[in-house]
């Protein structure tokens, strides 16, 4: 089987394609020792600045740096703005079937789902059934993740509408590229990104409870040996609000409170990191140490918004997936602009007869895993691998999907033999309140050992800088 | 501001404070082990190091013998010793840590490049380079962290509870300091020539012998001394000082249940503000100094009740 690899840089022909021309110029006129030295500052910087993430399986604590790539992913205008209302049209589709399935079920009543795939899903919640939330959103922050496959069409992998994280990377970057070379961002007109922060602040108070005039806006999350815990203190400081975790909060009369050094203080909007299983004891998890307590009943009374909202993962989970361009043709009566990666359901007896068949072509994912966790990259296994998948597979079919192994586009990475091509797929952030945004781009994810096709930064994955370019070629 | 925070900044403070005043109790400790005197007596001096901080049992589990090698080991590097400079720096670094969304840039940098490069030096070579250059590292970081702190954190609750953690405990350390090196002299307290580099010693290790020179032109004097380090309240480091700042960030948080605490504060205060030195060494320094300590443990009760436990 060959592969055609979709370069970002340089198209079939071996021709620099035009919005990477300026950029390229410059490299090339770069020493290698110049790009290493760089890559070193950058190292040194991001540890000084703590800007880590811990990993889950190593000993409590450990830290570990996200490499950041210092070639940046480059998006022509033209193709950022297709890409945005793709984004827009998809995560507008996704609300509407939340807001729907928790309310009339219109599109399991006209038959376009199958309705137990979604009534008997783990992630489904009944306690959220017939509750109102504010502007009917469910999504406020999601992170989409699309790939491009060899031919140069965009694929959307995931919809992340839980607890997607990865954004403060992209500013972090951002930051950083500008600090490395400033001599590119006077050379190419960039997109700014930096202002993300405050646009996610703005989205969170339109969200708030209806009669609260000024809202207290916090940011829950797990405490600090979360993996994601430098990104949540950087987003509560970025916007200026307390980064609290749940024993700060308590519920009384269903008000939710945060403990200050003046008292009780009333908190309105929740921007919770915290999965729906550990947000209340009493509701969900009853060992969960890191809930708040009645915090469900106060949600339930529309007493404090929290964002996102409990029972998100129904619509992002894998085995829902397959659904999405019906979801966008039922509530919008559009065609879907951005493409779905063909998925085998393998609780189905033929996709599961086809799959078993052709494992060592595939991609097989666990339908409620997440982070390159469970997951079987065929063309990369060895047989002893598949052997092993294929037994978990016939143990419990309706627990997976597969699709086929997407030939992820490659962009030019600084890797320590030098200058060479890495697979990379794009995460933007799109963010939903009273209306919908983003800021342009959003975080490449890069899988830096050779031939690799998995980006999480769990698994080897690293960064890169993304520019989206506000007009076509510089 | 929410009560974990103030918790985290309190003790962030007050972990780089203990770190900093330890570093100057071994210092001048070891500077003292270095004046003639018998090994006998050279390692009482390291013991009584152990006891001020209730830590005999559990330096005896791991070493045999008090010496100055064993106890600088274990009071600098060792991270079994919970009261050690690197346990200390690493505290005020997890505290940092878990609120670093809190601190300005400059301060969680500072704060974690201290604990970065601390984890990099090995005991040996701290041993090898000289103790003295270590010490000195310890009070650089502490100051530049102090130093940062001030000069770039807005004037508000996060400020004033580092500020008060801060005092809390330096007033508690030179309280700690002094009782110790009092006790040391009075003991073998005979030879007045020696005696002379141990009081300089004492004063150099709270950075006050140029003060002691400014503010008195008579030799240097046990009850001068005392006077000094408990009463002066323009010596930043003295009892009086830490008490009074304590009554003023006490002030700039009160609450609706803090005034029984403000109330024991402002007692403390009095107590040294209308002292007299003559009266203090009347009733004995030592019972001073615990009645001090006492209150100072009262008042950190007192502050962790009101505000960083609150409901």
């Amino acid at each position: 089987m060959t592969v055609n690899f979709y370069n970002e840089m340089v198209d079939a022909e071996g021709n620099l394609r035009s919005h990477y021309r300026a950029f390229a110029d410059w490299l090339a006129s770069m020493p290698t020792e110049r790009l290493a030295r760089k890559r070193a500052e950058a190292d040194t910087a991001f540890h000084r600045v703590g800007i880590t993430f811990a990993v889950y399986g190593e000993e409590a604590g450990t830290e570990r740096l996200i490499p950041f790539d210092i070639i940046p992913r480059i998006i022509p205008a033209g193709e950022w703005q297709a890409l945005q209302a793709g984004l827009w049209q998809r995560v507008t589709a996704l609300n509407a079937f939340l807001n729907d399935i928790y309310h009339a079920q219109e599109i399991l009543r006209a038959g376009f789902i199958p309705s137990e795939q979604v009534l008997r899903n783990p992630q489904f919640r009944p306690e959220m059934i017939g509750v109102d939330v504010p502007s009917g959103i469910y999504a406020h922050v999601a992170g989409v993740d699309i790939v491009r496959a060899g031919g140069g069409d965009s694929y959307v992998l995931e919809d992340n509408l839980r607890v997607p994280s990865g954004v403060s990377y992209m500013i972090e970057d951002r930051k950083m590229m500008m600090r490395l070379f400033p001599e590119l961002f006077s050379r190419h007109k960039i997109a700014p990104v930096q202002h993300y922060p405050d646009m996610l602040l703005e989205n969170l108070r339109t969200v708030a409870p209806k009669g609260v005039g000024d809202p207290t806006v916090v940011l829950l999350t797990p405490g600090a040996y979360n993996s994601a815990y430098f990104e949540h203190t950087f987003l509560a400081q970025q916007m200026g609000v307390e980064l609290v975790e749940g024993r700060d909060l308590f519920v009384r009369d269903d008000t939710v409170y945060m403990r200050t050094t003046q008292g009780p203080q009333r908190v309105d909007v929740i921007y919770r990191r915290l999965d729906d299983d550990f947000l209340d004891p009493l509701a969900f998890n009853k060992d969960s140490m890191l809930g708040v307590p009645g915090l469900l009943s106060a949600y339930r009374a529309g007493r404090v918004t929290l964002a996102n909202a409990i029972g998100t993962g129904v619509a992002d989970d894998k085995s829902i997936y397959p659904y999405v361009p019906e979801m966008i043709r039922f509530y919008l009566g559009e065609t879907p602009l951005l493409n779905n990666v063909p998925t085998w359901i393998l609780r189905r007896p033929d996709d599961l007869a086809y799959v078993l068949a052709h494992l060592p072509e595939l991609v097989v994912k666990e339908v409620h895993g997440a982070g390159g966790y469970g997951m079987l990259v065929g063309p990369a296994a060895s047989k002893s691998e598949i052997d092993d998948f294929r037994a978990r597979i016939l143990a419990a079919p309706d627990k997976y999907i597969a699709q086929p192994t997407l030939a992820l586009s490659n962009c030019p990475t600084f890797v320590d033999a030098g200058i060479a091509p890495r697979h990379l797929d794009l995460r933007p952030f799109v963010l939903s309140g009273k209306g919908i945004g983003m800021v342009p781009g959003g975080l490449t994810r890069v899988a830096l050992r050779a031939g690799s096709l998995v980006v999480n930064s769990s698994q080897g994955g690293g960064t890169k800088d993304t520019w989206v370019l506000e007009s076509e070629n510089a | 501001m929410l009560s974990r925070t103030a918790d985290h900044l309190y003790w962030l403070a007050r972990y780089t404070e203990r770190a900093e005043n330890l570093a100057r109790l071994l210092d001048v400790s070891y500077q003292m082990s270095l004046l003639p005197q018998s090994i006998a007596s050279q390692n009482e001096n390291w013991r009584a190091i152990l006891a001020l901080n209730s830590l005999e049992d559990a330096f005896a589990e791991v070493y045999d013998e008090v010496n100055v090698e064993n106890v600088l080991h274990f009071m600098v590097s060792d991270p079994a010793n919970p009261s050690s400079i690197q346990s200390c720096l690493r505290a005020a670094r997890e505290n940092a840590h878990a609120v670093r969304g809190t601190l300005t840039a400059e301060m969680w940098e500072s704060v974690n490049a201290t604990w970065l490069e601390l984890r990099q030096q090995q005991f040996d070579h701290i041993l090898a380079r000289g103790i003295s250059e270590f010490f000195d590292w310890v009070k650089l970081r502490s100051a530049l962290i102090r130093g940062v702190t001030f000069g770039t954190m807005l004037r508000d609750d996060a400020l004033h509870f580092i500020r008060l953690g801060g005092l809390l405990e330096r007033g508690d350390n030179t309280a700690r300091i002094l009782d110790m090196q009092y006790h040391v002299l009075r003991q073998n307290g005979d030879e007045a020539a020696t005696d002379f580099y141990r009081w300089s010693a004492l004063l150099r290790s709270v950075s006050a012998f140029q003060v002691y020179r400014k503010v008195y032109s008579e030799a240097i004097t046990p009850a001068r001394v005392a006077e000094l380090l408990i009463l002066r309240m323009d010596m930043p480091r003295s009892l009086h000082a830490c008490a009074d700042g304590i009554v003023r960030m006490l002030q700039l948080i009160a609450n609706s249940v803090s005034a029984e605490t403000e109330r024991q504060a402002g007692v403390l205060h009095a107590r040294l503000h209308f002292a007299r030195i003559d009266d203090v060494l009347a009733g004995g320094l030592h019972a001073y100094l615990s009645d001090f300590m006492d209150r100072i443990y009262d008042l950190g009760d007192g502050i962790s009740r009101d505000f960083l436990v609150a409901a």
